[in-house]
């Protein structure tokens, strides 16, 4: 049954760090985001799926109150705007990286990260960006840099916005990616010996101190998030984060581990509309 | 006037018995308690995860598992109230809990400590 297989995952979850290996149910991607939202659902009946886009602020009006407030006026149009200028400043040969993205770099972010045949391993929207960079002759930008990288992508990620996510996993290399992602999802680690799962699937809706825990559907929409209103913060630096808080050792940042983590966590979004960028506390 | 300055001396005492008190701690450290620790972000942090309903201190605490009361009636045997702290995993293998003594989060001095605590809720 699919509601078992979450179960089983989040059972499997012993010990230090232990990958699931062999007893992974190698359900498809799909079926495992219907069996997630079937489970969330259950959980949560009068939460819409939808509304999972907004994250933790979704099973708390008063804070989702207070997050259209400052939406009306977010405090980091600045830092977007400096985004849009680096967008639009053309390379030194002159072309820009409207020339070398698909669709001119428009409603192409939910396709991301995407499964590279040729190159045989996944890529992020930050990869194409750079390979858009290194194929122009302009050095390649470090992904974990805020100060490039984060703000560009604050202003490119708004081309994406209303976009349905639209991963696709197809391919057995493409599937090994994914299963990876899953694993580091599922697998406890640090010396918390927390999974992912532990906190974004078990406890969804349910408060760790004061903090309200947001479901992982619906998590990868929206980056970067602007932390307290100024604290640009990608989706890879926020997992990094949360590596942190279990006093576990984050892969790198762009590594082929957060690749793939994050190419299945995007997964679990298809279907969901891109919104960058967001305002979170 | 007169109540006035009743207060006020009386709130000058107060602040000298306050800081009196805060002086002692200083020059003697005291011991850690088990509630201390549970307390504790940085060690326990049960609040994290566990109201404690019968302790008025116990504030803003999380939800990730049942209310700590009535321990002793419900554990009548400490040994496994102190088994579930040192590793939640083996009763509920998908619990989310830490395994405290298993991860060596905590001595085992402070377990036998918090267990003390948990035990008078
Ligand atoms: C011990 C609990 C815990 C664990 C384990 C954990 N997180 Fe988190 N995570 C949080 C908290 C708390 C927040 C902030 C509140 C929120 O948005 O859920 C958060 C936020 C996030 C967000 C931002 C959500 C948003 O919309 O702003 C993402 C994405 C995320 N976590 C992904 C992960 C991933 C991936 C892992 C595993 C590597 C992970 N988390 C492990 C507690 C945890
Ligand atoms: C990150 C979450 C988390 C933290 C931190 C945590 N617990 Fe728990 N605890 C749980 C959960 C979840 C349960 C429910 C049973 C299970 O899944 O193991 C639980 C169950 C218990 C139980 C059994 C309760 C019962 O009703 O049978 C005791 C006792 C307990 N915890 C004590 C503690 C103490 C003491 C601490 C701090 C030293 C602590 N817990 C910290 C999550 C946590």
């Amino acid at each position: 049954m699919k509601q078992k297989n979450i179960l089983k995952l989040l059972a499997g979850m012993t010990g230090l760090g232990i990958a699931l290996g062999a007893a992974t149910v190698y359900a498809s991607p799909e079926q495992d985001r219907q069996e997630l939202i079937k489970y969330y659902t259950s959980k949560n009946p009068n939460v819409k799926i939808e509304d999972y886009v907004y994250g933790a602020l979704a099973f708390d009006a008063d804070s989702k109150a207070q997050y259209d407030a400052i939406m009306e006026f977010p405090p980091y149009e600045a830092t977007i705007e400096a985004g849009r200028k680096m967008w639009e400043t053309p390379f030194k040969n002159g072309k820009t990286y409207a020339d070398c993205l698909p669709n001119g770099g428009k409603q192409i972010a939910g396709n991301y990260p995407m499964f590279d045949d040729a190159k045989g391993k996944v890529v992020t929207l930050h990869d194409a960006i750079n390979d858009c960079r290194t194929a122009n002759g302009e050095a390649a930008y470090k992904v974990d840099d805020m100060k490039t990288m984060g703000v560009l992508t604050s202003y490119m990620r708004t081309l994406s916005d209303g976009m349905l996510v639209n991963i696709k996993v197809e391919g057995p290399k493409a599937t090994a990616a994914y299963q990876d992602g899953k694993t580091t999802f599922f697998g406890r680690r640090g010396q918390l010996n927390f999974a992912c799962a532990s906190c974004h699937v078990q406890n969804a809706g349910v408060r760790l101190r004061s903090e309200l825990i947001s479901p992982a559907i619906g998590h990868t929409v929206h980056w970067p998030v602007f932390r307290g209103g100024d604290n640009l913060t990608t989706l890879q630096q926020r997992y990094s984060g949360c590596f942190r808080m279990v006093r576990g050792v984050p892969a790198a940042q762009g590594s082929a581990t957060m690749n793939n983590l994050e190419y299945f966590h995007s997964s679990l979004s298809n279907g969901l509309p891109m919104k960058a960028s967001v305002f979170r506390k | 006037m007169r109540k006035l300055h009743q207060i006020a001396t009386a709130c000058a005492i107060s602040a000298i018995m306050l800081s009196g008190t805060v002086l002692a701690q200083a020059t003697a450290p005291k011991e850690e308690t088990g509630k201390d620790i549970a307390f504790n972000r940085a060690k326990g942090n049960c609040l994290a995860c566990h109201g404690m309903p019968t302790v008025p201190d116990a504030e803003s605490t999380g939800m990730y598992g049942p209310p700590l009361i009535a321990m002793s009636a419900r554990y009548p045997d400490k040994a496994k109230l102190r088994a579930q702290i040192w590793d939640a995993t083996v009763a509920n293998p998908s619990t989310t809990m830490i395994p405290f003594g298993k991860h060596g989060v905590l001595t085992e001095a402070e377990i036998d400590k918090v267990t003390d605590f948990v035990y008078g809720l």
